[in-house]
């Protein structure tokens, strides 16, 4: 199976575009985030405690973001104490590779699952397959989009860029369990999936997962999901591999109180959530009885630098800020380049990546910066704040930066800005022929310059009163 | 009361009926316009095309032009959103203290119209007349930085003649955004062209917003498309008496 990366992504305008005329795209995308949106602001409406409860989360991830070094090394004390491994990996190389060593040891050439956005952020299923060994994503969403060769574009509904005639065609073509007259009925869809993964799940030694938090106090893990195929992961294989971003973690498991509230309002609508498994180290004739936690860094530590960027660290990948998004919605997931689509990607993925990339280069601009992104952040990242402080790190076009050192000089002089008003206003007859971009003007009419400007007009009306 | 008015450099240049529009309502309301002559532009497209160290000049243009006034009114919600959001933390994060605390003690006193009407001034019927079924679009800046509610609305339901009526998705961004109308023109055309429909399924004749430079970018395409809706400025009904 070939698997696409995310290496040599066009900037963001170019992919865009193909999105914005896919019509099917627009018309999947418009129907689920829509939907998904008005659920979560009703979820979200049943509290009155809502606004307290995001200052909580933001002030306790704020905190641990402070002190994270004493909470990792905590939390490395308490997962050991309880019979698990802690491994640290620098960036995603070193987190696959130590990963795949684990597999490795075990004997097994075949793992399963939880949908874990670490492990796509460090492209695990690609290395394992290297190595030989087949990883089975087990999540709904991420299992049509493995079968697919296609690629995640949200980060809770992986495959919200498909409908149910594509899913049902899919399964037909790729999943040798699905039978003759599967129908595009979810619910025949979803028992098509169960009997494909029970099989799986049934006979797979190792899982890899990720953490949606950490305990640092007791060394408890958590991962919290929808389907129950998680739960499957996390107690039926022997081995359990663990791949966490390090700002992951929660002070003590009080803190959960506040998280536990917040992210499932905030990403499925719902006031609980479904499957919630927590696991301390190894237990004795139950569950995983070797339990490995890899702690990823890939750039977060170079973002907890930047004291307006590291806010981004906050995020607790519920995808409400997706969901809002009106360029999201428009464009789609697999523009942002990266698996982290959306008003998150365009802040997350050019600080932890570096903005090395044209797709990371072009991110922080891909916003009309209207702000619903971080209205309804659920942790008050300021979203819009860290695109415009990214904008000013990323490489300009010199013909840009000249026309806005030209406007800045203009514009830092009443006279100079006279000035320049009055030119335009002479030139107005061939305002219709003036040199205004085809991207405006392709779908937009230009405005006429007045003849005479505003300051113009008070001077010669009203000047001395 | 005596009221500066920061016209914005965008209604200075392109759309000086709206800054006439202001002028004529606030003295037909009994109150003292001045026109400070040193001001320009709030900085917002410098700042947020990435040239903080140009925004900052104009931070600092803009305080030194208006720190003497007692009230500023703009008719702009994205360039008062600037002003009272952006200039002071701007400034702290460019280095200059001493201009940060000149610039957080001017902001209080800087005020989008439909601010100064209902807030400062305690006035909604404002003795307008405008027979016209209006739609309005309540800009994002307008909406969720400068939360300005149901305000400019209280204002046109006492416009005398004025059917006002609800635009679907009102709070959905138009996708003008400012240089992101260019950098990503397809995005920007998709949203403007959902927005447009939704104005176009209200009936409106006329697309009211407070901020010329969202009502530039739906009116071009408005207009573009011969739909028969024009815009106008929420002053320039707020003026009206026809
Ligand atoms: S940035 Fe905020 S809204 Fe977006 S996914 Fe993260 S926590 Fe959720």
């Amino acid at each position: 199976m070939t698997m696409p990366t995310y290496v040599g992504m066009p900037a963001f305008p170019k992919a865009a575009r193909a999105a914005v005329a896919d019509t099917r795209l627009r018309g999947n995308l418009a129907h689920a985030t829509g939907t998904i949106r008005a659920r979560r602001a009703a979820a979200v409406a049943e509290l009155d405690d809502w606004a307290e409860l995001r200052a909580a989360g933001k002030a306790i991830k704020d905190h641990t973001l402070a002190h994270l070094a004493h909470y990792l090394e905590l939390l490395e004390e308490r997962v050991t104490a309880a019979g698990g491994t802690v491994h640290w990996a620098r960036d995603a190389a070193e987190a696959n590779a130590i990963v795949t060593r684990l597999v490795r040891a075990t004997g097994e050439t075949e793992v399963v699952k939880v949908k874990s956005m670490a492990t796509q952020e460090t492209g695990l299923n690609e290395a394992l397959a290297e190595a030989g060994i087949t990883a089975h994503e087990t999540d709904l969403a991420e299992l049509i989009v493995q079968l697919g060769d296609d690629r995640p574009s949200h980060i809770l509904v992986p495959a919200i860029h498909k409908n149910r005639a594509e899913i049902r065609a899919l399964f037909r073509a790729r999943m040798p369990s699905a039978p003759d007259d599967l129908t595009d009925d979810p619910a025949a869809l979803a028992e098509a999936a169960r009997r494909h993964l029970r099989a799986k799940f049934l006979s797979a030694k190792v899982a890899v997962s990720g953490a949606n938090f950490a305990i640092a106090d007791t060394g408890t893990v958590l991962v919290v999901e929808s389907e129950g195929n998680g739960r499957m992961c996390l107690t039926l294989p022997d081995t359990l591999i663990t791949v966490m971003g390090i700002e992951k973690l929660l002070p003590t498991a009080r803190d959960l109180e506040v998280f536990l509230q917040l992210l499932p309002r905030s990403s499925t609508a719902e006031r609980m959530n479904p499957y919630t498994s927590a696991w301390t180290g190894v237990t004795p004739g139950d569950g995983p009885q070797a339990f490995h936690l890899v702690l990823l860094d890939n750039g977060r530590t170079a973002t907890h630098a930047d004291p307006v960027g590291r806010q981004a660290l906050r995020c607790i990948r519920c995808s409400a800020c997706l969901n809002v998004c009106p360029v999201y919605a428009r464009a789609g997931g697999h523009a942002y380049g990266s698996p982290y689509p959306g008003p998150i990607g365009a802040i997350l993925s050019p600080q932890i990546r570096g903005i090395g990339s044209e797709v990371d280069a072009s991110l922080p601009f891909a916003s009309s910066l209207c702000g619903a992104c971080y209205e309804v952040c659920p942790v008050a990242i300021d979203i819009p704040e860290v695109l415009v402080h990214l904008r000013a790190r990323a490489p300009k076009r010199p013909a840009e930066r000249a026309a806005m050192g030209a406007a800045g000089w203009a514009l830092n002089s009443a006279a100079r800005l006279a000035a320049a008003q009055a030119l335009a206003g002479r030139g107005r007859r061939f305002a219709r022929h003036a040199r205004v971009p085809r991207a405006w003007t392709d779908t937009r009419d230009v405005p006429v310059p007045p003849a005479e400007s505003f300051r113009a007009w008070w001077r010669r009306t009203r000047d001395g009163s | 009361m005596k009221i500066a008015l920061f016209v914005t450099c965008v209604n200075d240049t392109l759309f000086p009926d709206t800054g006439k529009a202001v002028v004529a309502l606030l003295e037909r309301l009994g109150h003292r316009v001045a026109f400070p002559p040193a001001q320009t532009c709030c900085g917002q497209m410098h700042l947020n095309t990435g040239y903080p160290g140009e925004a900052v000049k104009l931070v600092e243009a803009f305080t030194g032009a208006f720190e003497d006034c007692d009230a500023v009114v703009a008719p702009s919600g994205s360039c008062a959103a600037m002003v009272r959001e952006w200039h002071a933390r701007l400034a702290a994060r460019s280095g200059r203290e001493r201009l940060a605390e000149r610039a957080a003690a001017l902001a209080p006193r800087v005020h989008e119209l439909s601010e100064l009407l209902v807030d400062v001034l305690g006035v909604t019927d404002v003795g307008a007349s405008f027979p016209h079924r209006v739609a309005y679009h309540p800009t994002c800046h307008s909406l969720r930085m400068l939360k300005l509610g149901d305000k400019p609305l209280r204002l046109l339901r006492e416009v005398r003649g004025l059917d006002l009526v609800d635009l679907p998705d009102a709070a959905e961004c138009c996708g003008f955004g400012g240089t992101f109308a260019l950098k990503n023109a397809d995005v920007s055309a998709a949203m403007c062209a959902d927005k447009v429909a939704a104005v176009k399924s209200t009936g409106a004749e006329v697309l009211c917003a407070a901020d010329n430079s969202c009502l530039m970018h739906i009116g071009g395409a408005l207009g573009r498309q011969r739909s028969g809706v024009r815009v106008a400025h929420l002053a320039e009904i707020l003026a009206s008496t026809s």
